[in-house]
């Protein structure tokens, strides 16, 4: 294959006692969409967070288009076009869907307001987001304006998932998009996912819904205790299969392990 | 296996019907919405409501109560004035709590940096501008002294600032040596200070320069919080600072420039002080700090962050103004008064906590 977008080796995270990533390897390649799957606790969402600088691993070499990085907030790599839509979504209740989804990029107004009195440009910053969330069929909001406390769960998570998808240049980490949502809704973000597949932005995805990470994957990253235990491809294994592997259940043939 | 696969461009067998899924924007029913609840929201939306009503009603009654005496041009324009020091460390104040922080030391900053100014003016001969110009830069400083304690140390703010409280209180009477300025001596030698004590008379009405500076303040914050992204980021990290990181936000950064702010919001209270005074004395304002956070409280502004208007805090040291005199003028011992502020107090605190359960 070509070279990875994300190649990230012997990753160590500890926690205390708790090792939450344990001499782990991960690679993402340009174009697909990556499943990660496994148990609970299994170290999912603390591997993604040391790729993009949430976490600080205490070990190991992460490599970004063959260069060497060392993040230390997920603000750097913001910098570089890496978006992550957080389990726990990180948005700021009290705030604005709008201001929500431009926090830290706001748009300022043009010439003197902008430029000397720092001035928003508020209208703008709401007509791009009531654009991406319409594209994401999540107009049943009321009001742009509206605090993102008085949305639903599910509206909630639409918020972060359109402003990951709106922002990426390089790359989406997206942990648990899904889970919140309903039927329609999911759709709409596996729908979304192919598309930003399709503008060539590659995606790792985090999820225990095996339909949508089978219908959706391009390779499977199949977590276990820490580490990665095995890629599959979902051409070549069954649901039953991933989800033998990922509970122990069954132990992968050598030639596809980590 | 194939099985996933084959339907994977047509999705979820289960999904098949939903092209014919219904498309109109989602039409809520409201239903349940009592006359108490709608209320609960609007000023969920709106929280400096609430001040802005108690404003105008305690107006009103004390009106009655007091009789022309209160409700003249000249009495209101003296609450005003008797309110703009405590207004503007109120500003500084309001800052701090949007962050879900405290601050115990803006009093203390605010006379230590008058003491500084007056010292370099009337007895170092220092120009009065540059003596100005030293505390303004000295406010700055004791800010962001705290600030780092809080950013860098990770201290929690209420003891941070309880603890500076205490070291620029020993300052400033170190530096005074507890010795007040006298008024006839800032005339002589460095009037500028007391620029801020000019008045003019419009109607009745006398407007003292320390409330068009109190009224100039709320409005710059009332900008910089609502019409910037600092202001933003300032909101969102009260609300959850975890979740402005993760956002993209420079937490700690914002958090220092906040607490400079509000360093340099003290010194100019404190230079306005001089001429509401008249002169520089290290035993004044010494319950300035807690006063702040009444007014601030009664504005409305969350004591737990991330919510309410700057522009509360300024109505709630109005009340709190209007309150002293009303009662005053009505005849009523001072204690009743000091007893009326923290029935204020618990019960704006109790709404805050109604409005915030309004969520979701
Ligand atoms: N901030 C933290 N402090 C202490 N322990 C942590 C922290 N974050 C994660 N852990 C531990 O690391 C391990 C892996 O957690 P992680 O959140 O990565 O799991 P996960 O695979 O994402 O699980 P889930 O499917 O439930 O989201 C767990 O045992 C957890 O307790
Ligand atoms: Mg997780």
């Amino acid at each position: 294959m070509t070279n990875p977008v994300v190649k990230a080796s012997g990753i160590v995270k500890r926690y205390g006692h708790v090792t939450a990533i344990d001499h782990s390897d991960f690679e993402l390649y340009p174009g697909e969409i990556l499943a990660v799957i496994g148990d609970n606790g299994a170290g999912k969402s603390s591997i993604v967070k040391a790729i993009c600088g949430a976490t600080i691993p205490d070990e190991g070499e992460i490599l970004i288009e063959g260069k060497k990085v060392n993040f230390t907030s997920p603000i750097d790599a913001r910098d570089m076009g890496i978006e992550i839509v957080y389990q726990n979504l990180a948005l700021s209740p009290a705030l604005s869907i709008a201001d929500n989804m431009f926090t830290g990029r706001e748009i300022r107004k043009e010439g003197f307001l902008g430029k000397f009195l720092r001035m928003l440009d508020k209208p703008a910053m709401e007509t791009f987001a009531r654009e991406k969330l319409t594209e994401l069929g999540l107009m049943t909001v009321q009001s742009i304006k509206q605090p993102v406390e008085t949305l639903s769960g599910g509206q909630r998570q639409g918020v972060a998932v359109a402003r990951a998808a709106a922002f990426a240049t390089k790359f989406i980490i997206m942990d648990e998009p899904t889970a919140a949502l309903g039927v329609k809704e999911s759709r709409k973000v596996l729908e979304l996912m192919k598309d930003v597949k399709a503008r060539g932005i590659p995606i790792i995805l985090i999820s225990h819904n095996m339909p949508h990470v089978f219908e959706v994957a391009d390779r499977i990253h199949v977590h276990r205790l820490g580490k990665r235990l095995c890629t599959i491809d979902p051409k070549d294994y069954t649901m039953s299969d991933a989800v033998a592997f990922m509970t122990g259940a069954k132990e992968p043939p050598a030639e596809i392990t980590a | 296996m194939s099985d996933a696969t084959d339907k994977a461009s047509e999705g979820q067998s289960f999904e098949q019907n939903l092209d014919q899924s219904a498309k109109e924007v989602a039409q809520f029913k409201v239903k349940n919405t009592s006359l108490l609840n709608r209320i609960q929201h609007l000023l969920h939306n709106n929280p400096t409501l609430v001040p802005v009503i108690v404003l105008v009603i305690s107006l009103i009654a004390f009106g009655f109560i007091a009789g022309s005496k209160f409700f003249s041009a000249f009495n209101l324009s003296l609450i005003l004035q008797q309110v703009s020091i405590i207004g503007i460390l109120a500003a500084a104040q309001s800052l701090i709590i949007i962050t879900a922080g405290i601050d115990l030391s803006v009093a203390a900053i605010m006379v230590l940096m008058s003491v500084v100014m007056g010292n370099l003016a009337v007895f170092m001969g220092v120009p009065s501008g540059l003596a100005i110009l030293t505390g303004m830069a000295g406010g700055v400083g004791a800010g962001l002294m705290n600030g780092w304690f809080i950013t860098k140390i990770k201290l929690p703010p209420f003891i941070t600032t309880l603890g500076t409280w205490s070291i620029f209180y020993a300052l400033l009477l170190w530096l005074s040596g507890a010795q007040s300025i006298r008024g006839q001596d800032i005339d002589a030698n460095a009037s500028f200070l007391k620029f801020f004590g000019q008045s003019f008379n419009i109607g009745g009405a006398r407007i003292t320069f320390s409330a068009i500076l109190m009224v100039l303040v709320f409005v710059v914050l009332w900008y910089m919080l609502n019409k910037t992204a600092w202001g933003r980021h300032v909101y969102a990290i009260g609300d959850d600072k975890e979740a402005a990181e993760m956002s993209g936000i420079r937490t700690d950064r914002t958090l220092l420039s906040v607490y400079g702010l509000a360093g340099l919001v003290c010194a100019f209270a404190g230079w306005a002080s001089i001429g509401r005074v008249g002169s520089i004395s290290p035993q004044s304002f010494y319950e300035g700090n807690l006063d702040s956070i009444t007014a601030v409280v009664i504005g409305g502004i969350s004591l737990f962050g991330g919510r309410g208007s700057i522009m509360g805090a300024l109505f709630g040291a109005l009340i709190v103004g209007v309150f002293r005199s009303g009662l005053r003028l009505s005849g009523v011992d001072v204690l009743w008064q000091v007893f009326a502020i923290g029935w204020l107090i618990i019960i704006a605190v109790a709404i805050d906590q109604w409005i915030r359960r309004v969520s979701a």
